[in-house]
């Protein structure tokens, strides 16, 4: 008795784990590749949510603060370019809706064009971003959202010019 | 199942939700919580009619050579000509007035002069011209169409529309083809709050001529209000009753 639950449970485990295997190699040749946060601890919101509904978070925000000025709220655009920007070999940022980066990956992947960055900023301030190695992002200006600045690594809001 | 090993799997059972529960409260002690956001910043806002920001220029002191307010508008706001003049962007721009009969002419800054009657947010057919609660007044460049009804409103002249594709914009000052701007008094910057001043007011007192004082006009004590108590201002215009939010001395 106890024998043939050994083999059953054997074989539905192998079951199993050939499965999800095979599940994960055609996802992962399915989904885009987007680059990972080069800076801050976690996002603002689960991965999850943010994959559905980062839009509506942005469409929201927006609103506050071009009509009520309200600065500083946690669903910033220029908090999301803060931390996923990547830099090339020069220590320069690359634009997030450039090919590959962290935006354009998804987008261009499901072909949803974004409209966003044909008037704001696709890299921060000045375009450059020290490198992570130190830990440092002394390129954040000081008004820049204060999500992105409490997330950053290594950095305290005092040590940005 | 036997009632001995019943029993068992009870024990089990409780010693599993105490032990879970003890980790739960440990982790809860040490200030674990299950839902956590990085932001630990209160965010400013949301502006109110307590405020109404303005600008009191004083054209005695605006130098005529002096381009300063011009440039900095410029550099703060990513603003670069491509050589047409007629339809470059222009936030802020130098008029010189002169007295035909004396022959005195004085030179003075002149931008959006956030009316408390905008004509612009009155024509518009979108609701993206719009008057804030401190009395800045804005394009929601997210809902103009770029129909230009409000620059042929403003009797100013202060509006431009972007007829090329832009970039390299500003974080903080997001323009693009296709929508009408004008001056939004360096609205970041001031809702930024520490007493952070326009950018042409900023680059005129660097400049050391002094010409341009931001501030409330709601408050009696600020240098502004003051300026305008010790002094007679007017407002260009004045017939139109648009009751500006920028203020001219010595014209």
């Amino acid at each position: 008795m106890n024998r043939t639950f050994t083999i059953i449970g054997l074989f539905l485990g192998l079951l199993v784990e050939l499965c999800s295997s095979s599940a994960a190699q055609e996802i992962s040749a399915l989904q885009p590749v987007i680059p990972p946060a080069a800076r801050g601890e976690r996002c603002v919101e689960p991965t999850e949510v943010m994959r559905r509904d980062h839009m509506k978070f942005l469409l929201h925000q927006r609103d506050d603060t071009v009509h009520s000025g309200i600065r500083g709220a946690k669903h910033s655009l220029v908090g999301c370019i803060g931390c996923h920007v990547q830099t090339d070999p020069q220590g320069a940022a690359i634009a997030v809706n450039a090919d590959g980066q962290f935006c354009e990956s998804c987008h261009g992947f499901a072909g949803v064009s974004i409209d966003c960055f044909e008037c704001h900023a696709s890299v921060p301030a000045d375009g450059q971003i020290k490198s992570q190695t130190n830990g440092q992002a002394s390129a954040l200006p000081q008004w820049m959202s204060p999500p992105a600045l409490s997330m950053a690594k290594g950095i305290s809001p005092g040590s940005v010019p | 199942m036997s009632g001995e090993s019943k029993a068992l799997a009870d024990q089990s059972r409780r010693r599993f939700m105490a032990k879970t529960g003890a980790a739960l409260a440990v982790g809860l002690g040490a200030g674990v919580r299950f839902i956590d956001f990085p932001n630990a910043h209160a965010a400013t806002g949301p502006v109110s009619q307590a405020q109404r920001w303005g600008l009191l220029i004083d054209a005695d002191k605006c130098a005529s050579g002096c381009n300063a307010c011009v440039q900095a508008c410029d550099d703060e706001h990513g603003i670069r000509d491509h050589g047409r003049a007629r339809t470059d962007a222009q936030w802020i721009r130098k008029v010189r007035v002169r007295d035909n009969t004396s022959g005195r002419e004085v030179s003075l800054p002149l931008m959006c002069q956030h009316c408390e009657e905008a004509p612009c947010v009155e024509v518009c057919p979108t609701g993206a011209s719009f008057r804030r609660a401190d009395g800045i007044v804005l394009v929601d460049k997210h809902s103009c169409i770029g129909c230009r009804y409000c620059m042929l409103a403003c009797p100013y002249k202060a509006r431009s529309f972007i007829h090329e594709n832009l970039k390299d914009q500003k974080p903080w000052s997001p323009r693009g083809k296709g929508t009408v701007e004008s001056c939004n008094l360096c609205v970041h910057r001031i809702d930024e709050g520490g007493g952070r001043i326009p950018a042409c007011a900023e680059s005129c007192a660097r400049e050391g001529h002094g010409a341009m004082v931001f501030g409330d006009l709601n408050d009696p004590a600020s240098p502004i209000a003051k300026a305008m108590g010790e002094q007679p201002s007017q407002e260009l215009r004045a017939d139109l009753e648009l009751n500006t939010g920028v203020r001219y001395q010595n014209i």
